[in-house]
């Protein structure tokens, strides 16, 4: 069973100051673990106190001496770790099939999905992987919020255009964007029916220390003048076996995420675990605009019984 | 027709005046040319700034933004492929279906043909927001994606197009290595290496025409081919106003619109500035204007198709979108191109006192202009009418109004096109000498270009 951690523990925040320290991020840690023990040999194992826990490259817990560490890091090469993080960031994670739902009764336009967004990925206030709309479908019918991420479709138009391979679908579902290889022509954002995607039209707002991160494609940062950006299903995050960013962050209990494989998602408010297709099932779940043939991966739970009353989806709006 | 082949004996020019006549513009390059090219220089200077500038800040700042992703350059783009799809309307159609009137002025059309379709390809790398990745075409190309087969293409038809530009020019690269004796050295050397030693002898028309026959034949799928895969870049995707059936046809009968247009003007100012009189005549500005008028029908048709249609049904999106084009945002432009682009010139055309050169190089004008805008519509407007509603962003991004930079650029790649057809006329003859000299029932062309010429 899929156990995703709700929160980070002290020894965890520990250990992210320490890689960051080192000039890594989290997502790093599983490359690290490989080239330690292929350039070291075998990882020491041992049970001080000063151990740390890493995710190996098969998604085993490994307990790595932070010294060790230490001198991988001056081993590994930027190009090195940037070959790795490529070569897993393509493959994805195997067994996996990634799977959101977004209950539309619960949205009430806290943003704070958004926030925690823009904040991992570098964006700007205009820039959005993932965007809370405000819609009405009919006069006759009430406004309700919808957050709108990558739907991660199964039949992804934007990567069927690409003419680069610069967008791609991982096998556990996940459309990536690699802004290595775009050439930033755009078709992409033409062909995506949901306008999930974005385009960085001018240098992004990074400091130097930013720019100068080896570039993670499963984070899509470091952000580059020229190229694309788009939701990622924060599939740094999945690798280290916890909720994409914006399911963390919501207050509301709105988001639920999991693997379809093993029929399980999990809410990134409350923790709890159920059944994907119960839930869908149950809740008469359904996706948005499937008639484009797009098979989308997120799924929407519909805006019945919503906690925010008509009256207050107008007046946020209008504040906007 | 008949007037054409069989010219009357007592009306025909003497060799010797063809020659002179077609001969000269290559001579002398005129105070009034030279101001010309000049301006035109000025202004890609001016865009080349405006270009090293975008490479510098990138494509922020266009007026591009999220949702109007494409605007002016891709406009710019699919105008120019438009343009260029003439060299085939009247090289190769009008050639193979036997009609002969054309022939003074193929050149013309594949001259523009070639220009255009040039700037086209300069103008998709223009828009890139990282042209110093384009070799990750050949690289790592995905053959899913229209763009690798529009690449292909436009690379074929230019080829093709600079090969049908050459070809029939071979005699009359011989021709100007042995008439034009007083050339500088560098010209005498590039005709004589071009001309590929050509003698004019039967055996050799004989293989150049074959040549010519099979090139006419192999251009007409790949002139297709441009402009209705250049459609589908927009069409395959599932947006209003793009997600359309009709868009290779409708692309391809709008481009024989502009670039017949193009044509005519082109044939206005080459008159004018090269004293062409005796060579474009009444007759072929009377049957441009009919060309014109009969491709601008069928395009009236497709437009009637491609907007009638979803009009009567009017479902959502369709309808927001046809909105703002008919009554709404958009009205007043689309409105101007639809009627003073295509109904008005259509209606002037039919009557024979507009098929005249100066009336016919004011209305392609306005066909022409109206053949720009109408890509624009068909590029920008859809993008503001995407499934969802456009929320959380700043007010440029709901707007397109192109910045002076996009302006710059875009006009520069015209000035281009315009160089490239001011120049080679101070190179090479605009008017084939040798098909005219043949359809005045002169042979041995070669030969009568070797004598000195007669003192006058």
């Amino acid at each position: 069973m899929l156990e995703f951690t709700k929160s980070e523990t002290t020894e965890k925040k520990d250990r992210r100051d320490f890689l960051k320290m080192l000039g890594l991020t989290i997502g790093a840690a599983g490359a690290v673990t490989t080239f330690t023990s292929t350039t070291l040999g075998a990882t020491n194992l041992n049970s001080s106190k000063s151990t740390l826990s890493l995710i190996g490259p098969d998604g085993d817990l490994v307990e790595v001496d932070p010294a060790k560490l230490q001198m991988a890091e001056e081993i590994v090469s930027d190009s090195e770790l940037l070959r790795e993080y490529q070569r897993r960031g393509r493959e994805g994670i195997p067994g996996k099939k990634w799977v959101m739902v977004i209950d539309l009764a619960k949205c009430q336009n806290a943003r704070k999905c958004m926030e925690a967004c823009q904040g991992a990925h570098e964006l700007r206030p205009e820039q959005h992987h993932i965007n809370v709309l405000r819609m009405q479908d009919t006069p006759d019918t009430a406004p309700y919020f919808m957050p709108k991420p990558c739907f991660h479709c199964d039949n992804p138009p934007c990567v069927k255009v690409c003419p680069v391979d610069a967008t791609f679908k991982r096998q556990d579902g996940i459309v990536l964007i690699d802004n290595l290889r775009c050439i930033g022509c755009r078709f992409c954002v033409a062909g995506c029916p949901y306008s999930a995607r974005i385009f960085q039209w001018s240098e992004p707002d990074m400091t130097e220390e930013e720019k100068l991160r080896t570039y993670d494609v499963e984070l899509n940062v470091p952000q580059r003048k020229g190229t694309i950006s788009k939701c990622l299903f924060s599939a740094d995050r999945l690798r280290i076996g916890k909720l994409p960013y914006c399911v963390s962050a919501c207050p509301n209990g709105v988001y639920w995420f999991g693997d379809k494989n093993e029929d399980a998602v999990t809410n990134g408010t409350t923790g709890e675990t159920v059944r994907f297709s119960d839930l869908v099932r149950d809740n008469a779940g359904y996706t948005m605009h499937e008639e484009f043939g797009t098979k989308p991966q997120v799924f929407y739970l519909p805006a019945k019984d919503r906690r925010v009353p008509y009256d207050e989806a107008n007046r946020m709006t209008t504040q906007n | 027709m008949a007037e054409v082949n069989s010219p009357s004996l007592t009306e025909r020019k003497p060799l010797s005046q063809i020659f002179k006549d077609l001969i000269t513009p290559i001579k002398t390059v005129s105070f009034s040319s030279k101001v010309w090219d000049r301006f035109l220089i000025l202004i890609i200077i001016w865009g080349t700034f405006a270009y090293i500038h975008q490479l510098q800040s990138g494509l922020g700042i266009t007026a591009m933004r999220d949702y109007s992703t494409w605007g002016v350059y891709i406009s710019n783009f699919v105008f120019l492929v438009a343009v260029s799809l003439v060299g085939f309307l009247l090289t190769a159609i009008l050639k193979l279906t036997g009609i002969k009137w054309a022939t003074p002025i193929s050149r013309i059309a594949e001259l523009v043909a070639v220009a255009a379709v040039m700037f086209a390809g300069l103008s998709i790398i223009v828009d890139m927001g990282r042209p110093d990745r384009i070799h990750h075409i050949p690289l790592h190309g995905r053959f899913s994606s229209p763009i690798v087969w529009d690449i292909t293409v436009v690379n074929i038809y230019l080829i093709m197009s600079v090969i049908m530009l050459y070809l029939p020019m071979i005699p009359d690269l011989a021709i100007l290595r042995d008439r034009y004796t007083d050339a500088p050295s560098w010209k005498k050397k590039l005709y004589t290496l071009l001309a590929l030693d050509w003698k004019g002898t039967d055996e050799q028309y004989k293989l150049l025409n074959r040549a010519n026959r099979i090139m006419m034949i192999l251009i007409m799928p790949v002139a297709l081919g441009i402009h209705t895969v250049t459609s589908w870049l927009f069409a395959v995707n599932s947006r209003t106003g793009w997600d359309s059936t009709i868009f290779g046809p409708y692309f391809v009968s709008g481009a024989f619109v502009a670039g017949t247009a193009a044509v005519i003007i082109a044939m206005y100012v080459y008159q004018r500035a090269y004293k062409l009189d005796a060579y474009i005549t009444g007759k072929h500005w009377d049957m441009m204007g009919k060309l014109l008028v009969l491709v601008s029908l069928v395009y009236l048709y497709f437009n009637i198709n491609e907007f009638l249609v979803p009009g009567y049904k009017m479902k959502k999106l369709d309808a927001e979108h046809i909105r703002a084009l008919f009554v709404g945002h958009e009205a007043p432009l689309f409105w101007s191109v639809q009627i003073l682009g295509m109904i008005i010139p259509i209606i002037l055309l039919i009557f024979k006192p507009f098929r005249k050169p100066l009336p016919m190089m004011i209305i392609a004008l306005f066909v022409l202009v109206g053949g720009w805008l109408k890509r624009f519509l068909i590029v920008v407007p859809t993008q503001f009418h995407p499934t969802f509603p456009i929320q959380n962003v700043p007010e440029n991004f709901m707007v397109y109004h192109p910045t002076l930079a996009e302006i710059s650029i875009t006009l520069a790649l015209i000035a281009g096109v315009l160089l490239i057809m001011t120049w080679f006329v101070r190179l090479f003859p605009i008017i084939p000498i040798w098909e005219i000299a043949h359809e005045e029932g002169y042979h041995q062309v070669e030969e009568e270009a070797k004598k000195p010429e007669s003192a006058e």
